[in-house]
């Protein structure tokens, strides 16, 4: 396939002229079938891609076109991809990291924003979005004063439109509810998919570490504290069904690490388990090579590995290809099989970010807790 | 209690009404002067909230609270309501049998559907496979109505005492009004209440305007349908014999919203599937009209899934 940019190259005269009008005529970066070229214009020493795709070298040298200021570099992207990424350019001796100026597609997470290339065949989900016809949820505070970490922990809550007391709901819980609000619309999410009955009506419990690194990783006191103090809470405020099905635990990345690991310390608690891009690092020999803050993560995952036991009902794992944790999510799915749980994988050309979790979510909630979707015609 | 009624009672089918109210048109449209009986069952436990829909009606609506009757029911006649779940389960059961079934036969069709070689003879073929879908279809709905008819001869739900008061009451309070009104909601729900208290002849007499799930289980046959859910394959499929009350048409709410209706291969497997009813997309202010011995009308909103993959306006248009 001839690309754009190649037809530039063949172009004589090639001089900045020329330059204007392939930058005005495209936008970018220039998805072309399964080739993406990103381009960038200025005076500098030199250009890099930075992403996270696992698999790619992480930083990728764009050229300079002879005798112009404009930069390029194109890659392989295959269809349905969704890349994250900053551009690196330095000049005068000095870097800085910086999002690309001429594509306005952003993705936010909690260290700022990145620039997002859209694959061909990625678009993103119409129920992200407010949907006008969809009736909202509520969101309220509520601050749990004694909890087994010695402090007082904050709890956002969901419940879902026309919420009556007088009906049981299915109760959802998710780590870093906070970060699942802002950077994964999990609040326009639950609105959508309940609207158009996808998902059955449910009360989410959204919760907020301090510190996720040590909290997440296979701690007891944060096991008790989901178990013992959110879940007495939940349940003695609202109208939840009492049995275990009705409960799910939900996170990503170290948060699917607490979900399991709270799980597997109390089995049979939460009936279903929501795993995104799980921290699952594991080692089957030597020590483990992701550093101290996955030191205990290991030493669980190696664990759990040894002796899955039966910790719920349904697993629902997801995992973006682009990820360095692939290997790792990959390779849980057949020892969850084994243990008789009933297991769903769901696999994305996406990478370790909070719009790849957002979204999975309406596959994963819909299998979780289906809504009355083939029922009900108002 | 499930067989087609060729004579249609006279009334309006309406779209959704949540959004785009326009049934507050329809009553005097059918001089239906008086106070309205209200079926709002589809709504279960919010029954009773009805506040917009006696705004709607004028504010002259009845509700007959089928759904509260039912419970008062169960919880009265511990009997019934263990044959009812027993019934229920059973249904269950041979909905989930049915739909692998529909699987492999829908499959049948996609697979021809894409085939290459003579047009006639895989037109042909298509055709027979068709026909093996409509096979499966009439063995489920005649296997549902088998469960439900034993149901109804070892219950006899009607001459149950609990029953029997609920009837002669909501027959009381249906003799004094010139209407009745179902809305959308749980399409199970609203058949099961309706046919518990045996609304069918109660309500044959008197001008109907219904909705969505209401409309549904009014006609013939119930059809679920959603061609794109986020599990499993978006067959459509029946549920059970509707009231029959209104006859000949196959009534899809949100059909813009359900169905790929821009897609004339799966518009044309539904129609074919379900002719000789009509399949009618009955969207926001969208009407089907019974009130002309000649047959069903629509208004200029309403469209007609076609056997060549088309989606038209419904012939005749309502004067």
């Amino acid at each position: 396939m001839s690309l754009a940019i190649h037809s530039l190259l063949r172009t004589r005269p090639l001089d900045q002229g020329a330059v204007e009008r392939f930058l005005r005529d495209h936008e970018f970066p220039l998805v072309e079938g399964t080739s993406a070229t990103f381009v960038f214009r200025g005076e500098v020493d030199a250009v890099f891609l930075r992403h996270w795709v696992f698999g790619l070298g992480s930083q990728q040298p764009f050229h300079r076109l002879p005798g112009t200021d404009l930069w390029y570099l194109v890659i392989e992207l295959p269809r349905g991809s969704r890349v994250e990424y900053k551009l690196e350019v330095h000049r005068g001796g000095h870097s800085t990291w910086i999002r690309d100026p001429r594509n306005q597609h952003l993705a936010h997470d909690p260290f700022g924003a990145n620039s997002v290339c859209q694959g061909e065949g990625y678009a993103t989900p119409e129920w992200v979005h407010p949907d006008h016809e969809a009736r909202p949820g509520t969101l309220e505070e509520v601050v749990l004063p004694k909890t087994p970490f010695g402090d007082a922990r904050r709890l956002t809550i969901y419940l879902p439109a026309r919420f009556r007391v007088s009906r049981r709901y299915r109760l959802l819980v998710v780590h870093d509810g906070g970060d699942y609000l802002r950077f994964s619309a999990l609040k326009t999410v639950l609105d959508n998919l309940i609207h158009r009955l996808e998902v059955a009506p449910l009360i989410v419990a959204l919760t907020h570490p301090h510190d996720r690194l040590i909290e997440y990783a296979n701690d007891p006191t944060h096991a008790d504290y989901i178990v013992n103090t959110v879940l007495p809470y939940m349940e003695e405020r609202f109208p939840l069904f009492p049995a275990a099905t009705a409960r799910c635990l939900m996170g990503a990345s170290f948060g699917g690490v607490a979900s399991l690991s709270t799980a597997w310390r109390y089995p049979g608690r939460f009936g279903c388990l929501l795993l995104q891009s799980g921290s699952f690092a594991f080692t089957d020999i030597g020590e483990n090579r992701r550093g101290p803050a996955f030191d205990r993560v290991v030493s669980f995952v190696n664990a759990f590995r040894e002796a899955p036991g039966r910790p719920a009902e349904k697993v629902f794992v997801s995992c973006g290809t682009y990820e360095s944790l692939i290997y790792e999510n990959r390779s849980m799915v057949p020892l969850l099989q084994t243990t008789g749980m009933d297991i769903r994988y769901e696999e994305a050309r996406d990478g370790h970010n909070w719009e790849n979790w957002r979204d999975r979510l309406r596959i994963a909630l819909s299998w979780i807790f289906p809504g009355p979707l083939w029922m009900v015609y108002e | 209690m499930y067989t087609e009624s060729p004579e249609p009672a006279t009334g309006v089918l309406l779209g959704p009404q949540r959004l785009a109210v326009t049934v507050d048109r329809e009553l005097p449209a059918l001089a239906a002067d008086g106070q309205v009986a209200a079926i709002s069952a589809g709504w279960q436990e919010r029954e009773a909230e009805d506040d917009e829909l006696q705004a709607a009606l004028g504010n002259r609506a009845i509700n007959l609270c089928l759904h509260a009757r039912g419970d008062a029911v169960f919880r009265d006649d511990p009997e019934l309501k263990d044959a009812h779940r027993v019934k229920q389960d059973r249904l269950r059961s041979i909905q989930a049998l049915y739909r692998g079934r529909l699987v492999h036969s829908i499959a049948a069709v996609h697979e021809l559907q894409r085939a290459r070689g003579p047009a006639d003879l895989i037109a042909d073929e298509i055709t027979a496979a068709i026909d093996a879908i409509r096979l499966v279809d009439r063995q489920h709905l005649d296997r549902v109505t088998a469960i439900n008819d034993e149901y109804e001869a070892a219950l006899r739900p009607g001459e149950r005492p609990v029953v029997a008061a609920h009837r002669e009451a909501i027959a009381d309070i249906l003799a004094g009004c010139a209407a009745v009104a179902i809305t959308g909601g749980h399409v199970a729900t609203i058949l099961n209440r309706l046919r518990l208290f045996d609304l069918g002849p109660l309500i044959r007499g008197l001008p109907i305007v219904a909705w969505s799930a209401g409309a549904m289980s009014l006609t013939d046959r119930v059809i679920l349908f959603h061609d794109s859910p986020p599990q499993g394959r978006g067959n459509a499929e029946i549920l059970e014999a509707g009231l029959g009350l209104f006859p000949g048409v196959v009534v899809l709410p949100h059909a813009r919203r359900r169905l790929l209706l821009d897609d004339p291969i799966r518009v044309s497997l539904f129609a074919r599937r379900f002719a000789p009813a009509r399949a009618i997309a009955l969207d926001e202010r969208c009407k089907i009209a019974f009130v002309d011995p000649g047959g069903p009308c629509g208004n200029e909103l309403t469209r007609v899934l076609g056997e060549d993959g088309a989606v038209r306006p419904m012939e005749p248009q309502c004067p």
